[in-house]
């Protein structure tokens, strides 16, 4: 690994990850984006004050995780009957007949991945925000919190409480809980944080590049 | 870096001896085996990547064989117990009047699961076989397909979200049924089996489709 610096100094060149194309490192303004010219792939697109509000946003989503999880969900009433349900029952909806994986599947996809995305996210631009050299473990770290991206489907529960609604509200009368809010509200955080996390800005954070 | 830089021919970074990091798109002299900066593991071409995409596919297209055969609702009301499959199901909305509801779910969970398996499929074969459509055209399908992925699922909460809420004790209730399960690990399967695809083959030039490293 030593002689890798050697001829072609590290950080002089951006490789497009999704074709291979390459390009000469430059620093991109904030606000702009730099997409890859032959696939169109958003190679950057460093945002002002990013850092800061990604923080933010994702400790908002660690608090609305935890308390969806208790709340309640849905209520459902037709003629005198009422039952409601918490993210956790429609979760353990699964627990019976050998479903019992679609449990866990459904708990980490909706609940754990998203937290745990939230708090490596935390983790690892709390010190790049407040001008800290970077926690041990940063890299691995942000490189979890990037293979995550897929598997957190908070978003998409979302939309699949949409859909389920409109099923439901001809047969009952649907009470929307507090959790179903609270849930909402996590939903549009979680996509805003998306929007402002500009990767190659933090790995040029985590270990700085020379750009000309 | 920016758009501005529209080149004509663009130097590939195999083409240039180094090898790109997909994590945080550092180059890397050829042969480097391992990113310094974001430690991922580096290959210029993934070779076994067709591999681990027909491997998945596979096991995503035989979930979803029981994921349509096996009832995915089971409705118990005061006197019979009703079992329906995902088509069954949408059959059943369409006949009560309401096929627009019909068709978007005969649209989610049977047409993008179908035409994903085709995609992926398609966009393997294009890389063994060969093909006429453009690679930026090509690319573009391996975006949608892998961004769709995920949506998938929205079938499976949906189950969850109604069993868990429509229980009426002896009036009524509605329980999930083995295709839940089946569905859910196509989903990931396919996921999976889109996300091992590496898309730098599709832009590699026939002569250098075949690579070494």
């Amino acid at each position: 690994m030593e002689d890798a610096a050697t001829s072609e100094a590290p950080g002089r060149y951006v490789v497009c990850p999704k074709c291979d194309a390459l390009y000469r490192a430059r620093s991109v303004p904030k606000g702009g984006v730099a997409a890859c010219v032959r696939c169109h792939t958003v190679l950057a697109a460093p945002r002002r004050k990013a850092g800061m509000l990604i923080i933010c946003l994702a400790l908002a989503t660690l608090i609305l995780i935890v308390a969806a999880i208790f709340f309640p969900f849905l209520t459902l009433e037709t003629r005198g009957f009422s039952s409601s349900a918490s993210l956790l029952d429609i979760a353990l909806s699964f627990s019976g007949g050998g479903l019992r994986l679609l449990v866990f599947l459904m708990l980490a996809v909706v609940l754990a991945l998203p937290a745990m995305r939230a708090a490596l996210l935390t983790y690892v631009l709390v010190p790049l925000v407040f001008d800290r050299p970077p926690r041990p473990l940063a890299a691995p770290a942000f490189r979890m919190a990037a293979n995550l991206k897929p598997w957190a489907m908070a978003e998409v529960f979302g939309i699949g409480c949409a859909v389920a609604l409109v099923k439901i509200t001809d047969l009952a009368q649907v009470a929307l809980g507090q959790a179903f809010w609270m849930f909402s509200v996590l939903v549009a955080l979680v996509v805003i944080q998306d929007r402002f996390l500009c990767s190659w800005s933090v790995w040029n954070a985590l270990s700085p590049r020379k750009t000309s | 870096m920016e758009r501005a830089l529209a080149q004509k021919d663009i130097l590939t970074a195999r083409e240039a001896r180094l090898v790109g990091c997909r994590h945080c798109a550092e180059a890397w002299p050829f042969g480097t085996t391992r990113c310094e900066r974001c430690g991922s593991r580096l290959s210029s071409r993934d070779n076994k990547s067709l591999q681990r995409v027909w491997a998945w596919w596979i096991a995503g297209l035989i979930c979803y064989i029981p994921a349509n055969t096996e009832p995915m609702l089971r409705t118990r009301t005061l006197f019979h117990e009703e079992e329906s499959t995902i088509v069954g199901g949408a059959v059943e909305l369409y006949e009560h009047g309401d096929p627009l509801i019909a068709l978007i779910i005969l649209a989610a969970s049977v047409g993008i699961p179908v035409a994903k398996f085709l995609c992926i499929a398609y966009l393997a074969l294009s890389i063994t076989r060969g093909t006429d459509r453009s690679p930026l055209a090509r690319h573009r399908m391996y975006d949608v397909v892998e961004y769709i992925g995920r949506w998938s699922m929205i079938d499976v909460f949906v189950v969850a979200i109604l069993s868990s809420l429509v229980h009426f004790s002896a009036v009524a209730s509605v329980s999930p049924g083995p295709a839940s399960l089946a569905f859910a690990l196509s989903v990931v399967f396919t996921m999976l089996s889109a996300q091992s695809f590496d898309s730098r083959l599709i832009w590699d030039r026939p002569d250098t489709a075949r690579p070494a490293h």
